[in-house]
């Protein structure tokens, strides 16, 4: 069943929609990562215009975090409290993002740097946890060892020190509003939520839980996603909103399913995942930078991006 | 003065009698295209005759030539080169006007039924319908990137050439259909008709296919537009709808069992 949608002015396949939904909202519920770093680059690929795409994007981040963070709630794993000193440095980082963003599309070089962007932190992320999975899973296997979490670091030492009881923390605000203002810079650049950077701050910068970690980021990811829509749809006016219900249709669901999964995975197994998934994303994405494309010219609304 | 002028060419074209007396009378199946929530693309049918005072005249047969024609904007194109060992878009040059859809239909082999000259003078063939002048002043290799826009454009089937593809019984009466795709703009189609004797025009007629989004397409187009603070606070009241709606959901369902 064809959809035309009205912002995109594309006609899509309506299931094609709801099944890209769906699957990213199972790995959104799954590692709690919005999945707009997936989802992002398969809607350029169905041949939605990437201004449309990166802002409906966040618009379904938005429901898709929203269900899976209800399922968090449910299981107590949402640290209210981290996720609101998180969420401060997010939108200060959205706001100082979106002025970046709109520097670099003046200079024409917005899609190279964005590019750029995803393969150096997907990859940096993404070898560090499969490296850091691997470990674990092995010394889990061997019955004597001792798995060893550096208690105490220098981050410890910083003052403005505050009880985070749900993660069993107490430290400095200092780290977790940085982490909150650089995922905002990069969210309102890249055009994704920012969980899977998000994410592994905090497990080995804050030294959160893993499974408080999920519910809180997407708490994060909410709100911050939510400014960066209303920005594109006052702005930009790129929010697709039929094709945002037909991906958050497929999401919501998805994320549900997603959540139950995650619930019943080690979290080595989780990371390990999450790890390989995008490691995988990263090298796609290098690969094109490095062969050269079938076609060499590309269009643009002039004057755009 | 210019209309002086105007009115000059008039009158010398209209004292050239083989020109004049050869009319088209033009039909077209539907004359708006409404781009509804399921739109997929749309076929239109143009049937048309030729009104003439005299009999058929002899010499070269008539042939048909029909182009119609999107709004013409601005494009930027870019293109890639290998810089430090990945590419990049290097260089970018802005075509002044670049119609959004473009479809040729004639009645044989482009260039047999239609001169480059005439062809150039009413920017009839695609290559020609591009207005990459300015961009030319600018660039040398302007060309090369209006190209590109065509080969694009072609692969995504919105622009296209169908040789042959108009029907003419006896010298009179001709047919053809136009086919929009699904990716189409809103806008008006301008729609050209040429009537051409040994690759010159002797008539030319010319009309407007409307195409416009309508219903709920052209309510949340228009929402976007003209109250954008509302239609993103209104997309996101939805998604945390749906997101509350399905967490709700699954929760009796879980329940229930």
């Amino acid at each position: 069943m064809q959809i035309y949608l009205p912002i995109a002015e594309v006609s899509v396949n309506a299931f094609l929609l709801l099944g890209l939904g769906g699957l990213v909202g199972v790995l959104s519920g799954m590692f709690g990562v919005g999945g707009g770093f997936l989802m992002t680059p398969l809607l350029f690929f169905i041949g939605i215009p990437p201004a449309v795409a990166v802002a409906t994007e966040a618009n379904q981040i938005v429901a898709s975090s929203f269900s899976g963070v209800l399922a968090h709630f449910k299981r107590k794993t949402v640290d209210l409290r981290m996720g609101t000193v998180l969420l401060i440095g997010g939108l200060t980082g959205a706001a100082i993002g979106v002025v970046v963003f709109n520097y670099l599309k003046s200079l024409g070089q917005v899609d190279l740097l964005v590019k750029l962007c995803y393969v150096i932190f997907l990859g940096i992320i993404g070898s560090l946890m499969f490296v850091e999975s691997l470990n674990a899973i092995r010394k889990s296997k061997q019955p004597n060892a001792i798995i060893k979490r550096k208690k105490h670091n220098w981050i410890h030492g910083l003052p403005f020190k505050m009880r985070f009881r749900v993660s069993g923390l107490y430290i400095s605000v200092i780290p977790p509003v940085l982490v909150g203002v650089f995922v905002g810079i990069l969210s309102a650049i890249m055009g994704v939520g920012g969980g899977f950077i998000m994410v592994p701050a905090m497990i080995y910068l804050l030294g959160m839980p893993t499974k408080v970690v999920v519910g809180t980021s997407l708490f994060q990811i909410i709100f911050v996603t939510a400014f960066t829509t209303l920005l594109h749809a006052t702005t930009n006016y790129t929010v697709d909103m039929a094709l945002a219900v037909l991906l958050l249709v497929g999401g919501v669901i998805g994320a549900q399913f997603g959540a139950v999964i995650g619930a019943k995975l080690k979290a080595e197994q989780l990371r390990i995942l999450l790890a390989l998934m995008v490691i995988g994303v990263c090298l796609k994405l290098a690969l094109d930078l490095l062969f050269m494309p079938s076609e060499l010219f590309s269009l643009g609304a002039a004057g755009g991006h | 003065m210019f209309r002086n002028l105007l009115a000059a060419v008039t009158l010398l074209t209209a004292s050239v009698p083989a020109t004049a007396n050869e009319e088209v009378v033009l039909g077209l199946s539907q004359n708006r295209v409404a781009i509804t929530a399921n739109f997929d693309g749309s076929e239109i049918l143009l049937f048309g005759a030729v009104k003439r005072e005299d009999i058929i005249p002899d010499g070269d047969p008539l042939e048909v030539v029909v182009a119609v024609s999107g709004p013409l904007e601005p494009v930027s194109v870019r293109k890639k080169d290998k810089k430090f060992g990945i590419w990049i878009n290097t260089e970018s040059v802005t075509i002044d006007g670049a119609p959004s859809f473009y479809a040729v239909a004639t009645s044989g082999p482009l260039r047999e039924v239609l001169s480059l000259d005439e062809d150039k003078a009413n920017r009839i063939s695609v290559e020609n319908a591009i207005d990459s002048i300015g961009a030319r002043f600018e660039k040398s290799n302007a060309v090369e990137f209006a190209e590109a826009i065509t080969r694009i454009r072609t692969n995504n089937g919105l622009y296209s050439v169908q040789e042959g593809s108009v029907k003419v019984e006896e010298q009179t009466l001709f047919r053809t259909s136009i086919a929009m795709p699904a990716n189409l703009t809103e806008g008006d189609y301008s729609t050209r008709v040429f009537l051409t004797r040994g690759g010159q025009i002797v008539s030319e007629y010319q009309t407007q296919i409307d195409v416009r989004k309508v219903g709920l397409e052209r309510f949340l187009y228009n929402l976007s537009r003209q109250q954008p603070l509302i239609y993103g606070l209104l997309s996101l009241a939805i998604a945390i709808f749906a997101g509350w709606g399905a967490s709700a959901f699954f929760r009796l369902v879980r329940e229930g069992r």
